[in-house]
């Protein structure tokens, strides 16, 4: 490969520094031993440990990882059903209503989900009503995911699974699921961390009884950005990082498997 | 009993007639070839005879039986095809066990067969492999494999050998011949590659726009050309715009464009209009005024170009009337590259019974 100019690099340095500097000094002071995040202490985990005894954090933290996880296996089942509609039969209106919630501005889909539930669904706002929301949101990029995954596929290896004697039933278990099986994975650690990365959405739809991580940092940091914030923003950060990696990780195995 | 017949197949798509009226009959057994250029229909026709597309037009039969309602996967017939459509998440062994498993067969008895079928394609030793761990003529024979190993009434090739090299090919040619022969199961195969269709087939089927022009052995097709089409798509030919004509020795003979009167194998009666096919190996070129004995057709004129390709150098001679001849001549003269340069005088001529006479 070629070396890249000296402004270049210096270029994407200062971008990236952009990026991730404010991250990492999140992640400095929630190792400081100090209630101000204003000069650096000393190395302490103190606020992990508050963090960990805080009882309104845990609950969040339970609410999250549950709608996380029932919001984004529905959204994975139905998600992965309509990429395979739009690639098999693409009638035209499909892509429109599966991908317009996704370039939806939040704030809109949340308003309109709320006035949905309440007058239309006459629902009690809670974890019910946020699933369901984190479940339309998250479809499309299924959706999207899966269907890349097919149209980079041969046509003619679901045919040849049908002239070989399969029916239809045995050539989407035995060749069309493990085919795009990667993709369908990558799309359930989209969908699962854009669920427990949500804030305006949930926001709208969650009440006034549920709590979810980033409601919670939300509603600390009106007071002050406390060390226990960081600290739960720190580990908030490493969630979405393993889950992004392995999405990519996915995402990598299949362009190997593929083609 | 035919093993496959088609009767009036017609597909339609919008306005579009990609294949009209198309009737044959293959025989068990048999090694049958759709030839004809791009976009003539042939892989319709086949996917129509697969399953995968329905005719608008017309009957499919298998063993005297309507097609039309059973499914692709309860055909008793299997496809090759273009881009072998390897599963890439099985491993070339479960590939080929695949249309056994779907059969339902024992796990033992699928286990000999595709040992068995593995090795009768020179692939026993890949059985591990995965199909993007191997070359692409692998990848060919495993897809063949895949087809023949549960036995289909019916395997249907489509240009199956069109992404290798031609030396490859050529050997992949003689394989399929030989595996034909081997396992009898009757083929369908589609090229639009002329030499591998007369290379391959008992019978030729040769297509345009949708239709059958002709359907016959390899012979006879590149030897009696039915109609323009055929004589100008199969070989090389040099065509000649002809009419039937009375001789003075009262034999017919034929007027043709550019060459006046020349004897020649005309069949059809005085007045009839059509095109003389006369193959470029039939064409003798002799230089200046040799070779006088008992050509009945004789022309001067100077070579104008020349396409070597080693065993043979097929020259353009243009006649001193300015009508243009394709003469061919093997380089069978030790040490000789070949026998003529642009510009020499030579002689170019035909037997009377050369060339066959196409009527319009
Ligand atoms: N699904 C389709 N929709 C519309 N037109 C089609 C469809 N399938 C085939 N055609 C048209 O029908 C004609 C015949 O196609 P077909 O694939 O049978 O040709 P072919 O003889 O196999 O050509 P090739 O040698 O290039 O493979 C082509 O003009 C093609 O554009
Ligand atoms: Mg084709």
């Amino acid at each position: 490969m070629a070396r890249l100019p000296i402004w270049l690099r210096l270029a994407a340095g200062a971008t990236f520094a952009f990026l991730y500097v404010p991250l990492a000094v999140v992640v400095a002071y929630s190792f400081n031993d100090s209630r101000l995040n204003a000069e650096w202490v000393g190395f302490t985990l103190d606020w992990y440990r508050v963090l960990f005894a805080d009882q309104e954090m845990l609950l969040a933290a339970r609410n999250s990882l549950f709608i996380a996880l029932v919001s984004s296996l529905a959204a994975t089942g139905l998600g992965t059903l309509a990429g395979l509609a739009m690639h098999r039969y693409r009638p035209p209106w499909l892509p429109l209503l599966v991908i317009t919630p996704v370039a939806m501005p939040e704030i809109l889909l949340g308003v309109s989900l709320l006035v949905f539930f309440i007058q239309v669904l006459h629902l009690t706002l809670g974890l019910l009503s946020v699933v369901l929301a984190h479940i339309t949101f998250s479809i499309g990029f299924v959706a999207i995911i899966v269907r890349a995954r097919l149209a980079g596929m041969d046509e003619s290896i679901f045919e040849a699974a049908r002239d070989l004697g399969a029916n239809p039933w045995q050539t989407f278990r035995l060749v069309t699921f493990p085919l795009i099986l990667p993709a369908v994975v990558a799309g359930f650690l989209m969908a699962f961390t854009l669920s427990i990365d949500d804030f305006v959405i949930t926001f709208f739809t969650a009440g006034v009884g549920v709590s979810t991580l980033p409601l919670q940092i939300y509603s600390m940091i009106k007071i002050a950005v406390t060390p226990e914030v960081n600290a739960v923003s720190t580990l908030l950060m490493l969630l979405t990082l393993v889950l992004v990696a392995a999405a990519s990780r996915m995402d990598r195995s299949f362009m190997k498997g593929g083609a | 009993m035919a093993l496959l017949e088609l009767h009036d197949v017609t597909r339609r798509f919008g306005d579009f007639e990609a294949v009209k009226d198309v009737s044959f009959a293959v025989e068990s057994g048999e090694f049958f070839t759709l030839l004809g250029p791009s976009g003539c229909g042939k892989t319709t026709i086949l996917r129509m005879v697969a399953g995968f597309d329905r005719p608008d037009g017309g009957r499919i039969l298998l063993d005297g039986r309507d097609l039309a309602a059973t499914p692709p996967e309860k055909r008793p017939i299997h496809t090759v095809f273009q881009s072998y459509a390897l599963f890439p998440h099985l491993s070339v062994g479960r590939n080929v066990a695949f249309p056994l498993r779907m059969a339902g067969l024992p796990e033992g008895e699928i286990r000999r067969r595709v040992g068995e079928t593995l090795e009768q394609v020179h692939l026993a030793e890949l059985a591990d492999h995965y199909p993007h761990e191997i070359s692409g003529g692998q990848k060919q024979r495993v897809a063949l494999a895949r087809g023949l190993v549960n036995r289909p009434r019916l395997l249907l090739l489509d240009e199956p050998l069109g992404a290798l090299d031609l030396k490859l090919r050529e050997e992949m040619q003689l394989e399929l011949i030989k595996l034909q022969r081997e396992v009898g199961v009757t083929f369908v195969f589609v090229t639009h590659a002329q030499n591998e269709a007369l290379a391959l087939s008992h019978r030729i089927a040769v297509m345009n726009r949708g239709r059958i022009e002709q359907l016959d052995v390899p012979s006879r097709i590149y030897g009696f050309p039915q109609n323009r089409f055929v004589a100008d798509f199969i070989g090389n030919c040099n065509l000649l715009e002809a009419r039937v004509v009375d001789r003075r020795d009262g034999e017919l003979g034929l007027e043709a464009e550019g060459l006046g009167e020349i004897r020649a194998p005309a069949t059809d009666r005085p007045g009839s209009t059509g095109v003389l096919a006369l193959r470029p190996e039939q064409v003798r070129i002799h230089a200046g005024g040799d070779g006088e004995n008992d050509q009945d057709n004789r022309f001067p004129g100077t070579v104008r170009d020349f396409l070597y390709v080693g065993d043979v150098t097929t020259y353009q001679v243009v006649l001193d009337n300015g009508f243009r001849l394709s003469a061919l001549r093997a380089n069978d003269a030790p040490g000789r590259a070949r026998f003529f340069e642009i510009g020499d005088r030579v002689t170019v001529s035909w037997a009377r019974q050369a060339g066959h006479y196409v009527p319009d």
